[in-house]
């Protein structure tokens, strides 16, 4: 745990140190606020004391951002060589791949620990229902930890970061949207399984304010999935060819 | 520490990289790769280090094995890859942390040990920079921090003069040899001249085996074998070249460049015929106005063996 706090530690350093941290968080906080309060279906012209339409946004922003946080993470590693060099340190490749994971999911957290004001202005507006926004923040964070874990794998299995950004946009528009609509395309067993693999419906029922188990072993596998991929490409140098 | 290399070979595809070499390096030892490109210092080393694993065979460090205590070798070892990869958007001190935090340095004795190596590596005044902003030379001491800063018993060092300047590689040489009093440190190189400098043993690699290995003299020897002498007399006349050739130690006479009384004497294996030469100039009153042996260079050593 120690290791991997380290780890940790070290790319959110670098993550504020190189900017991409504040340039992130802004415009995450600046889309959604506009959005949010401004902008079209805002919270005003729905006139209902919940954050639904910042959820709304959110799920998207993230979507799009995640893949740009994550895709530096073991690409990077890689092409410099510096790998080799934190294998070879007394730290296991597990613990590289699980430090890494945390950093990222802190960055999310931090951008949106920073939204915050809208739950406060919101319930100031009227009677908010607290348990969808508690819901609907933790959909969120379980959402990202999703894509950090899948965005992670895809920068374990190239040396460039675009070709990383882009494989995990591809793979992640499958958990966005593809399985949602397949899930009503098809009929039956199909169905269910496209529907039940789509991020969509376990985001949903969370931001409703309902915490059911389904939802939080659907995120855990896709979580624990990623992250033992990425550690087994990571020591893919050992497999015998 | 010890380190004991059992039939270690690894494939890549089809190929093998290091095709079943076995040695030993002693506690204390400093031992030169030498070998040219690819003939697999760098992927022994990487084995060593466990950054990959063997196809077969098998690493001990004390007995620790890189096969199944991969931790405990790695807490044991310091190495500076080919290269010198570093997190490059780091400053010095914070790198060097980092690095002692991973590696289980006490929490107590982080400080001091990055002290210590600052101070011996010279990295003082540019403590505070960020990698990216040094000059190759100082990367390179960084590199060579980072790989002692837990102060492991085993130093692997991946070529680690590379792009320095003469300045700069004289010092690192003195550096490695003030280290190998106590430690036990593999480096590699192709260049000769460093690893006669530095190393106390010297295992000359090819194409994944083990063609040469033992001290520089001894390497010198074995591939020369016999003494050779150039020796120039004056004085004598045509019956010099059948009277040294008489010599009971002598095998083989030269002359050279068709000069007079210029030769080259090549003595019999085990023998030595400096005295038989004097005596018998001084026999005859010839006049002994150059004797001098032939060293073989490093140089041809390698490149007979590895040709």
């Amino acid at each position: 745990m120690d290791k991997i706090w380290i780890i940790t530690k070290r790319e959110l350093a670098s993550f504020f140190d190189s900017l991409i941290a504040y340039v992130l968080i802004t415009i995450f906080l600046g889309l959604s606020g506009f959005f949010t309060w401004l902008f079209g279906n805002n919270i005003f012209l729905m006139n209902q004391a919940s954050l639904q339409v910042f959820f709304g946004i959110a799920f998207w922003s993230l979507f799009f951002f995640i893949p740009a946080i994550t895709m530096r993470m073991l690409a990077e590693e890689t092409r410099a060589g510096t790998i080799e060099l934190l294998s070879t340190k007394a730290i296991s490749d597990v613990q590289i791949v699980t430090g890494k994971f945390l950093a990222c999911l802190l960055l999310v957290l931090i951008a949106l620990v920073c939204t915050l004001p809208y739950y406060i202005t919101v319930s100031q507006l009227g009677s908010a229902d607290h348990g969808a926004i508690v819901g609907g923040y933790l959909g969120l964070l379980l959402l990202s930890a999703g894509y950090i874990s899948i965005g992670i794998f895809c920068s374990s299995i190239t040396s460039n970061q675009i070709v990383a950004f882009l494989i995990s946009l591809l793979i992640g528009i499958f958990f966005q949207i593809l399985f949602d609509v397949l899930g009503y395309t098809f009929r039956g067993t199909f169905g269910s399984v496209f529907n039940y693999l789509s991020m969509r419906t376990h985001f949903d029922s969370l931001s409703r304010g309902v915490i059911d188990s389904r939802d939080l072993v659907y995120f855990g596998s896709i979580i624990v999935a990623g992250l033992a991929f990425s550690q087994s490409m990571l020591s893919r140098r050992n497999w015998s060819a | 520490m010890s380190i004991v290399i059992e039939d270690l070979t690894k494939k890549y595809g089809e190929q093998k990289a290091v095709n079943n070499i076995s040695f030993e390096v002693k506690t204390g030892e400093v031992v030169g790769f030498l070998g040219p490109n690819g003939a697999g210092k760098s992927t022994t080393m990487k084995m060593i280090t466990c950054y990959m694993s063997p196809t077969s065979g098998d690493i001990k460090l004390d007995g620790l094995s890189v096969l199944d205590q991969a931790e405990e070798v790695k807490k044991k070892i310091g190495y500076l890859p080919e290269n010198n990869p570093l997190y490059t958007d780091m400053a010095i001190v914070d790198y060097l942390r980092f690095t002692a935090e991973i590696q289980g340095v006490e929490k107590s004795q982080i400080s001091g040990r990055i002290a210590e190596m600052i101070d011996m590596c010279g990295l003082g005044v540019e403590k505070h920079k960020k990698i990216n902003e040094l000059s190759k030379g100082y990367r390179q001491r960084v590199g060579l921090a980072q790989a002692m800063i837990h102060n492991p018993e085993v130093l692997i060092l991946d070529e680690p003069t590379t792009g320095l300047d003469p300045n700069q590689i004289i010092e690192i040489r003195k550096l490695i040899k003030k280290l190998g009093k106590e430690k036990t440190v593999i480096l590699s190189s192709h260049i000769l001249s460093e690893v006669e400098a530095t190393c106390d043993r010297i295992l000359i690699i090819n194409k994944g085996r083990i063609v040469a290995d033992g001290s520089a003299d001894t390497l010198r020897q074995q591939s020369q074998g016999q003494e050779l002498l150039t020796i120039q007399i004056e004085g004598g006349n045509g019956d010099v070249y059948k009277s040294l050739l008489a010599l009971p130690s002598v095998e083989k006479i030269e002359q050279l460049d068709g000069k007079d009384g210029h030769y080259r004497v090549q003595s019999k294996p085990e023998n030595f015929s400096r005295k038989a030469i004097f005596d018998l100039c001084v026999q005859n009153k010839w006049y002994l106005m150059e004797m001098t042996g032939i060293e073989t260079r490093l140089e041809d050593v390698f490149r007979e063996l590895t040709n």
